[in-house]
């Protein structure tokens, strides 16, 4: 395979240059029997015979694993992370995804001896201050969104949207019907759906209106009582607070049906506003986009699900209870509850660095976030909507939703903007979504960039812009500037290829 | 306000160009009623020491110099430094999900690493680039072997995990999807085949059991692979120790292997995050739920990888997905990937042999010391194995704590018919004479009692 060659013309404008152009073959490819990076230290009892031990369940044959060095190792791995774009090297605008800077003491606290190493099942006396952790981070988040408990099992945010519909379920079980249907939004991330469906439940769509909302007749005319809940995001995909939000709440529980609300943009709403005020029953947090855990090339996530007191009883089994004497514990008996959704307590390491976030922003500091990421989004919005269609001019939070309709008149689409953006060094917005506008462009900066920052993808944009006018093959063949060209997806899916092979 | 990038007169210049006249005007649109006027009621801001000095002395209140015999599920085993200084690399750590191919490279190419190791030690053809854990990657391997068969009845063993039980329930239940226990031999340990011949009927979709299972005991994987293939049901094997299959035989007969590789270079944190993966033949791969990474080839003819067979996923298919897992556990697959290239094909043989070596040799001390009873003695085990003690688990779990040492879990709580029992883990990382020192604490017990 030919290394690539990098094209410096004037193609390439990006600030950041990331890509090491030295191939790295994959480990199997670079083994060699014998190379060792590991050293066991010596064995400080009897050696036993494992063929004899273990008889017929012995393994005969290794399986085909590198045999590498400890250099070789860390050069390679150190090589694929320079092919990889990070936050850390730029601003990452993918919208609905929460591309935070992680900050690094959450890192450092994680990994803290006795927090690090604990045992799941140590005894109680022995997890003291891991459950005080764990209590604290409840008790924020629960002032946070204004509800009356939580869980933190959940591993992730379609993990806690899941858990999320399971305690509506068991509620309207509770009251003699579990109902059948529930109420998505056209707006709504894909995983919504899924998660219904997953939780036994037909799904319904809801037309958006004009505005990019809910149609509060057509949800009245919807909501019926076979309906269980409506699964709202607020702000929705487009990044548009739901104003009527009280009313939709009263249309669903005058029909005795649930608001449940997919929190994945609550980085627009932290100390500004509670979705427990605004008539939300049980809602779901994203450790991984709100506050700031990593997402680490595609988790690990962690899903915390926060509901009303009447949704308390459901709450997957355990909780963490205070015992009379103040120790912490573990509650297992809990007769009403929808039951265990995952191992042991939940991402417990997310917890830590989530925890850590909140006290290093304190109550100042999450409003102040809140704010300024509303304030880049906007200012974004406003420097662009000249060039860029804006389908809704519904005032915008967090993020703002352009559509192509312009470019698409040259023939380039959003994807193709996304891809040039690459080659002035940023990250593409999200490309597919939300569904209700054609060729999206969804653009989320978050409060972690600079003016200056913001001035360069508002300039990139703006020349691409122009480009699309001017030379609109130059942005339909982009990205120019990366390690590899664009890739065939088509192949890919057709003849999948999903691990390598000894030829 | 440490990780905000703006002066205050920067936003008041980026506030007028907007238009807008002060910040709460980007917030008009929120009815007023609903607006939080006051500040929320959490730890005041705090400086990055202050920060440090609370979780250290979280971490100090757990106690550290204990000497850990607590396996079931959560493995401690050496984690080679380089993970963690690779791991944080801002590259890998503070990426997305590889959506835009030619940028995320890096992670592409770890995961597609990833599957062909997991593949590799389990006999599987194919591997996704992970789940949440072993505990949720259960419970979807069982709805997916319901896709392929299209029938709707589970089968699980009595000795598989029991919090993997209980989420599998959860999974299973508000959907009315039917699942039944099979037990297990009192002598070995392992599944009744008998019991799961009488259980599997023409409507079970899956029979799933735990390898080695909970009690440290290996199945007899091709016996149980003939009973369930019989009727038409495929095996999942479920691994919650990943290690093992350094040295024990990989579950080739299974259709399907859901693992939990925690073992492989993460740590315990308390539980989580941990990384679940699903294996399977090839011939049920459109089926598999969650991320799968495949080679391909750029415009110039350069190998790269991609996302791929997404159509599988609940971003293109919405409530016809095979799953609603969307994030999964990449950063932690990433951790495995390097564990399991450190160590590679001989080392990670080396050191199963050495945790097998290592729980013989405490088997035997602390029932030859002790009289306690080893529990299930009739089948191979690997680094876990059950005592039968004499007196109450409560008791002798505070002596030994009084020396600093946490014994083996009580099994009570899961299997009361099993009496007084214990279930012991030894890995490499417990030196000898920690577990001697073990074998004399029960042993004097014994004659204190």
């Amino acid at each position: 395979m030919a290394t690539t060659e990098i094209n410096a013309s004037s193609k390439t404008t990006g600030k950041v240059r990331a890509h090491q152009t030295q191939n790295e073959r994959l480990t199997f490819e670079k083994s060699a029997p014998g190379k060792k990076a590991y050293k066991l230290p010596p064995l400080d009892v009897p050696s036993v015979n494992a063929s004899q031990l273990l008889g017929e369940t012995f393994r005969e044959n290794d399986g085909l694993l590198p045999e590498l060095s400890e250099i070789e190792i860390i050069r390679h791995f150190t090589r694929l992370s320079t092919w990889n774009y990070a936050i850390d090297l730029g601003m990452y605008p993918l919208g609905s995804c929460t591309m935070k800077y992680n900050p690094r003491v959450n890192e450092f606290v994680s990994r803290i001896e006795g927090l690090a190493d604990a045992h799941p099942y140590r005894p109680d006396e022995l997890a003291q201050g891991i459950m005080e952790v764990i209590d604290l981070l409840q008790r924020c988040l629960i002032e946070i969104t204004g509800m009356d408990a939580i869980t933190l099992q959940p591993a992730a945010g379609a993990h806690g949207e899941f858990t999320g519909i399971l305690l509506a379920r068991a509620w309207h079980e509770s009251q003699g019907n579990a109902r059948k249907k529930i109420i998505i939004p056209d707006s709504a991330h894909g995983t919504n759906p899924a998660t219904a469906a997953i939780c036994g439940y037909q799904v319904e769509n809801l037309k958006s209106n004009a505005d990019g909302g809910i149609d509060l007749e057509a949800l009245a005319r919807q909501v019926d009582e076979d309906t269980a809940a409506l699964m709202i995001t607020n702000p929705s995909t487009i990044g548009v607070f739901e104003n009527e939000i009280h009313k939709i709440a009263d249309i669903l529980h005058a029909k005795g049906a649930l608001l449940y609300m997919d929190g994945a943009n609550m980085n627009a709403l932290v100390g500004k506003v509670r979705p427990g005020d605004f008539g939300v029953d049980v809602m779901h947090l994203n450790l991984h986009k709100t506050f700031s855990t990593p997402h680490g090339g595609g988790g690990p996530g962690s899903g915390p699900v926060a509901c009303k007191k009447f949704l308390e009883p459901f709450l997957p089994t355990p909780v963490l209870v205070q015992r009379q004497n103040g120790t912490k514990s573990w509650n297992y008996d809990r007769p009403q509850s929808v039951g265990r959704v995952r191992a042991f307590y939940g991402n417990t390491g997310m917890f830590i660095r989530a925890l850590a976030y909140i006290l290093a922003n304190g109550p100042d500091g999450l409003r102040q976030t809140t704010e300024d990421a509303v304030l880049n989004a906007n200012y974004i919005r406003k420097k662009l909507e000249d060039l860029y269609e804006l389908p809704y001019k519904t005032p915008s939070m967090h993020e703002v939703v352009f559509s192509d309709k312009r470019q698409q008149a040259k023939g380039v689409k959003t994807g193709d903007i996304a891809k040039r953006l690459i080659d002035y060094g940023f990250h593409p917005y999200t490309v597919s979504f939300p569904l209700i506008v054609p060729g999206a462009l969804m653009i989320e900066p978050t409060e972690s960039e600079s003016v200056e920052e913001l001035d360069l993808f508002i300039e990139a944009m703006r020349s691409i812009a122009k480009e699309v006018e001017e030379d609109p093959e130059l942005v339909k063949t982009a990205p120019h500037s990366t390690r590899v060209s664009r890739l065939d997806e088509v192949t890919a899916a057709r003849k999948p290829i999903l691990r390598w092979k000894l030829e | 306000m440490r990780y905000l990038p703006k002066s205050p007169a920067e936003r008041e210049q980026m506030l007028k160009e907007i238009g807008a006249a002060a910040i709460d005007d980007l917030f008009s649109i929120i009815p007023a009623e609903y607006r939080l006027n006051r500040d929320l009621d959490v730890p005041r801001q705090q400086a990055e020491s202050e920060i440090i000095d609370y979780f250290k002395a979280a971490g100090h209140k757990n106690a550290t110099d204990y000497t850990s015999f607590l396996g079931a599920g959560a493995y401690r085993h050496y984690r080679p430094v380089i993970i963690d200084s690779l791991v944080q690399r801002g590259e890998f750590l503070t990426s997305y999900t590889p959506y835009q191919a030619e940028i995320t490279q890096g992670t592409l190419q770890a995961i597609f690493e990833f599957q062909t190791m997991i593949a590799e030690l389990t006999g599987m053809d194919v591997a996704n680039a992970s789940m949440y854990d072993g505990s949720t990657g259960a419970a979807e391997a069982i709805l997916m072997a319901m896709r392929v068969t299209g029938r709707h009845k589970a089968v699980v063993a009595r000795s598989v995990h029991p919090e993997y039980r209980e989420v599998i329930d959860t999974y299973l239940k508000h959907r009315e999807l039917p699942s039944s226990l099979v037990s297990f031999e009192p002598k070995t340990g392992r599944v009744d085949l008998a019991a799961l011949e009488e259980s599997i009927t023409e409507e079970t979709a899956a029979v799933l059991v735990q390898s080695p299972n909970f009690f440290g005991v290996v199945e007899d994987i091709p016996a149980i692979a003939e009973i369930a293939h019989k009727k038409g049901a495929l095996l999942i094997v479920s691994i919650a120790e990943a290690v093992s299959l350094g040295v024990v035989r990989p579950p080739v007969e299974a259709d399907i292997v859901s693992m939990e590789a925690q073992s492989f270079g993460v740590a315990l944190s308390y539980g989580g995050p941990f990384c679940g993966v699903i294996a399977a033949k090839e011939q049920f791969l459109r089926q598999m739920p969650g991320r799968l990474v495949g080679q391909t080839t750029d415009r110039d003819g350069n190998r790269g990888f991609v996302l791929t067979l997404s159509t599988r996923e609940q971003h293109i298919r919405r409530e016809k997905a095979t799953s609603n897992i969307c994030t999964n556990q990449a950063l932690v697959a990433l951790m495995a990937t390097i564990f399991l290239t450190v160590y590679g094909k001989q080392g990670i043989r080396e050191l199963a042999e050495q945790n097998l070596a290592k729980a013989h040799y405490a088997a035997t001390e602390l029932t030859a010391q002790t009289g306690n009873k080893l529990l299930f003695n009739g089948a191979p085990r690997f680094h876990e194995f059950v005592l039968q003690t004499g007196e109450s688990p409560a008791v002798w779990q505070k002596r030994l704590m009084k020396n600093k040492i946490v014994g083996g879990i009580e099994l009570g709580r899961w299997y009361p018919e099993l009496g007084d029992a214990t279930l012991w883990c030894v890995t490499e990382v417990i030196p000898k004479e920690q577990i001697d020192k073990a074998a004399s604490v029960l042993a004097a017990g014994l004659v204190e009692a």
